[in-house]
């Protein structure tokens, strides 16, 4: 038997199995080609943090890529990590770390929600998702962040874009369409990522404000700011109880604004904004670094969904619309917290119905927004559209779709019917 | 001009040129559409002069409705066409081909509106990149990405070629700052991809249309974020008696958790140039020296500047002046900004390059530059954004001389396959167009040319839109054009180029 006989041989053995865990980037690429000769659809899995986010679709077999993981490359001076697709980012984060850098783009962690406990799962996962934290508005989200990557397309062949320089503008810049595509267009192998300095340090300023267009109005004014904040959240009263610090005296709703850099200029910039903001020192609190960083890290934990057995809609819309796309959001019986300034709406729903969506969807869309599902209950899944798309836009995934996967082999159906 | 292969001219299109002229007055103003040769002359190249070609015809739509029903009357009849902005680009993006309908966009020049609600901006894509600065400054904000020709370029063209500048490293590109975009397809569907939100639904093909060089469709409105202007902006300086020196520093900086608004490098050659050129005050004695930039809030950047000074004095820096004043900032980057009409009286001619390289492969690169720079026998001076890794050789040469010439594409070529050697990449931003089409096989292999094709033909089955730009048509190797510029003459001599 020849060496590739018993390369073949060998995958062949392991193809046989349901759930595939490949080590090695040819493996998946062979798995891949196998799969495409076959027609067999391929269910695309890192940790499976996010599994539940998408549309319900058939599958014959599941690529399971946390076996594929390790650092490949990290050049903190260089300001970029290069690591296969299945890395825990609690792995990167920890490598990073020893450098005082950070992934400037704060993954959202769906642990809490899933599971009731942290676990953010994968770069492969997190890219796939794009789901990006509070620092949204300044520092970018995940696909900002992705400088490029490898990976394997729907017909076996390994594929790159990009590289590991900021600056490239060499052909088209692949690492953006396959950011947000949940594994529908190719499987990711390889991927660089930007790493940032860790700021020195941050506070958070906390205005006690008990209503929701003053707290919109806060954080809108903050991010016009030159006192460069970077994150501005309100959480309404029946979250408060989320949140306890010792500084934190106030009770009712939550208007908090971060500032980050150098300690010695924080609080001259929290002074600044204080005064454009028009508060008064009685109105306002600010938490010192470390229960700044704990507040932080629970908003991008969504710790006030820990556990949640309800429904769940993330809404994004321009921030000017943000009061009035809640005052209409009232009569749903609705929990929600407001990120990214007021561009970002998380949506608690205790109950939901086709007919609910899809009330809410056209106030979404009036706003000139559009909305993701992240939890809802099984029996609705199949009869609803987890992702916005309109009929053009559809077509044009449809055909991009094909571009990458012809046979339509990895994950089916994920997004859209029949993509 | 140098032989190009293109796309090979389709004769029924040049025998229906009356046909189509008549067919496309039914689509727009008979005014809107040049045919004579005094016309149509200005559009035979942009700013990659080296490449000329006069287009079939040259459409200037006024509405979206008109760019949808020429493209869609174009793809019916396979016809191609090339769009075009302002005509600025470096590397031939906009080149026409000979049966081509030229689609100019430039009475789309309108700024639609400023939004400061939500910290943006709508414009006609041939609004100039300066323009929406100048349409919010007053009220203390700006828009991030500033190629040096933003005085000039469009804000669809910077889509297009997702244009950086030389603060990439902390404001990132124009795909970084971009929220939304009106595009409309070869088919003439019109479809918008983002809006004023930060995320958009599905696929990202902002993501994709920005930086795909007119190939997937062409852009009619484009929305981008607007940023508050920093409280403050701090410049040193500093003169270091080596790359290396300069080069530690960069990465010292770096280290340090500063991530300065901008960090530009010099050789020794380039300092003396510019600072004969344009009496910046600069070390000539230095052999690099360095301009690095920082902007944030007042206590910030003055702690910062700090910071910077001593970590350039601990690397041995041999002279460091920081700014006292706006002015004295701005003679900063005066020097710089004229680094490249300083080597127009150097030498007859020369040529820009535009490579990305890790920032810490920049002494390796240039020792290599000169090794090159004495097997070819051709002065070289280098331009280095080193925030963000771009690197702009020099090359000086006698176009008159069709060896130097020659020699000059050869050392060009062999710099960029350096750099992707050394982990870089063939373009930093300027693009690939026609001018490093022939090189992308020096970063892709077949698999990855091929996918990005099938996504081109995904969106335009014929090829028709923008065709023998960006892909190698035979995709082989060979060694061609370059940012040539003669007598210091480029097309637009007045825009800077850094």
């Amino acid at each position: 038997m020849s060496m590739e006989e018993k390369q073949n041989f060998q995958i062949f053995q392991d193809f046989s199995g349901s759930i595939l865990k490949p080590t090695k980037e040819k493996e998946i690429s062979e798995i891949i080609k196998e799969c495409y000769k076959k027609n067999i659809p391929l269910e695309i899995l890192g940790l499976g943090t996010k599994k539940s986010i998408g549309r319900n679709f058939q599958f014959e077999k599941t690529l399971d890529l946390s076996h594929y993981s390790g650092i490949i490359d990290y050049k903190p001076e260089e300001l970029y990590i290069k690591v296969k697709s299945g890395t825990p980012i609690k792995d990167i984060r920890n490598e990073i770390e020893k450098n005082n850098q950070h992934l400037a783009f704060e993954p959202i962690d769906f642990g809490y929600l899933f599971s009731g406990k942290n676990d953010e799962g994968t770069i492969g996962g997190v890219m796939s998702c794009n789901f990006a934290g509070s620092r949204r508005f300044k520092a970018g989200s995940i696909r900002d962040h992705i400088l490029g990557f490898k990976g394997i397309n729907g017909r076996g062949e390994v594929i790159k874009s990009g590289g590991t320089v900021v600056k490239n503008v060499t052909g088209y810049d692949l690492s953006k369409i396959l950011s947000g595509s949940f594994g529908t267009l190719a499987v990711l192998s390889e991927i660089t990522i930007k790493v940032l300095p860790k700021p020195e340090s941050n506070k958070t300023l906390f205005i006690n404000n008990p209503h929701l267009k003053k707290g919109l109005d806060y954080l809108n004014i903050s991010l016009s700011s030159s006192s460069d904040p970077s994150g501005a959240v309100f959480y309404p009263e029946n979250f408060r109880s989320f949140f306890t610090f010792n500084d934190l005296t106030f009770s009712g709703p939550i208007t908090a604004i971060r500032i980050e850099g150098s300690t010695s200029s924080i609080d001259h910039r929290i002074k600044k904004l204080t005064n454009e903001l028009k508060v008064t020192s009685d109105e306002i609190v600010v938490l010192s670094k470390d229960q700044s960083d704990i507040f932080w890290e629970d908003t991008r934990n969504l710790k006030v969904f820990s556990k949640l057995k309800e429904n769940l809609i993330r809404i994004v819309i321009p921030p000017s619309e943000a009061f009035e796309t809640l005052n209409k959001l009232k009569d749903f019986d609705a929990k929600y917290f407001v990120d990214w300034g007021g561009s970002l709406i998380w949506l608690q729903l205790d109950s939901i119905n086709t007919k609910m969506l899809k009330d809410i969807k056209t106030i979404v869309k009036t706003a000139s927004g559009y909305l993701t599902i992240i939890k809802i209950e099984e029996n609705l899944k199949a009869s609803i559209d987890v992702f916005t798309v309109d009929p053009v836009k559809h077509d044009i995934s449809e055909k991009i779709k094909r571009s990458f996967d012809p046979k339509r082999i990895l994950n089916p159906g994920k997004m859209y019917i029949g993509i | 001009m140098t032989s190009l292969q293109m796309p090979k001219v389709q004769k029924s299109t040049l025998l229906n040129r009356e046909k189509i002229i008549n067919d496309l007055g039914k689509i727009l103003k008979f005014e809107n559409i040049l045919k004579h040769e005094d016309e149509i002359r200005p559009y035979e190249t942009d700013a990659l002069t080296a490449y000329r070609q006069k287009p079939l015809i040259v459409v200037l739509p006024e509405t979206v409705k008109e760019v949808s029903n020429i493209l869609k009357y174009c793809n019916e009849n396979k016809i191609r066409v090339v769009p075009r902005g302002a005509g600025t680009g470096l590397t031939g993006g906009s080149l026409p081909l000979e049966d081509c309908v030229l689609l100019g966009m430039g009475k789309f020049n309108k700024i639609l509106e400023v939004d400061y609600k939500n910290k943006c901006v709508v414009a006609q894509p041939c609004v100039t990149n300066l323009a929406i600065t100048h349409a919010v400054q007053n009220n203390n904000f700006y828009y991030a990405p500033d190629p040096s020709s933003q005085i000039a370029c469009s804000i669809g063209g910077n889509v297009a070629s997702n244009s950086g500048g030389v603060h990439s490293l902390k404001y990132g590109a124009t795909t970084n700052n971009l929220l939304g975009i009106q595009v409309v397809l070869m088919d003439g569907t019109t479809v918008r991809f983002g809006g004023k939100t930060l995320d958009s639904e599905g696929y990202d093909f902002l993501g994709l249309m920005t930086g795909s060089e007119g190939l997937l469709g062409v852009i009619t409105e484009v929305i981008v974020k607007i940023l508050k202007t920093p409280e403050n902006v701090k410049a040193a300086l500093v003169g270091f008696p080596s790359i290396e020196d300069a080069g530690k520093c960069v990465s010292e900086i770096i280290a340090e958790g500063i991530i300065p608004a901008g960090m530009e490098i010099m050789d020794k050659a380039l300092t003396k140039a510019t600072n004969d050129f344009s009496k910046a005050g600069y070390p000539t004695d230095a052999e690099a020296m360095m301009i690095i930039e920082l902007d944030g809030t007042e206590s910030e950047v003055s702690e910062l500047i700090q910071k910077v000074e001593s970590i350039a004095k601990k690397n041995k820096c041999s002279s460091i002046k920081i700014n006292k004043s706006k002015e004295e900032r701005l003679k900063f980057w005066a020097g710089r900004k004229a680094a490249f009409p300083a080597c127009g009286v150097l030498a007859p001619d020369y040529m820009c390059m535009d490579g990305s390289i890790p920032r810490g492969k920049l002494a390796e690169v240039l020792k290599e530059i000169t090794r090159l720079s004495k097997k070819y026998n051709l002065p070289v001076a280098n331009a280095f954004h080193a925030g963000d890794g771009n690197l702009h050789p020099l090359i000086m040469f006698d176009a008159n001389n069709k060896e130097s010439l020659r020699k000059t594409e050869e050392f060009g070529a062999e710099i960029l396959k350096y750099c992707v050697k050394v982990g870089g990449a063939l373009t930093g931003e300027h693009g690939v167009g026609i001018e490093k089409r022939e090189l992308m096989c020096e970063a892709f292999n077949n698999n990855d040319i091929q996918q990005q094709v099938k996504i081109k033909t995904a969106l335009d089955p014929k090829s028709l839109l923008n065709p023998g730009k960006v892909y190698p048509i035979l995709r082989k190797c060979a060694e061609e054009g370059r940012v040539h510029v003669h007598g210091g003459k480029t097309k637009f001599p007045d825009i800077p180029r850094f």
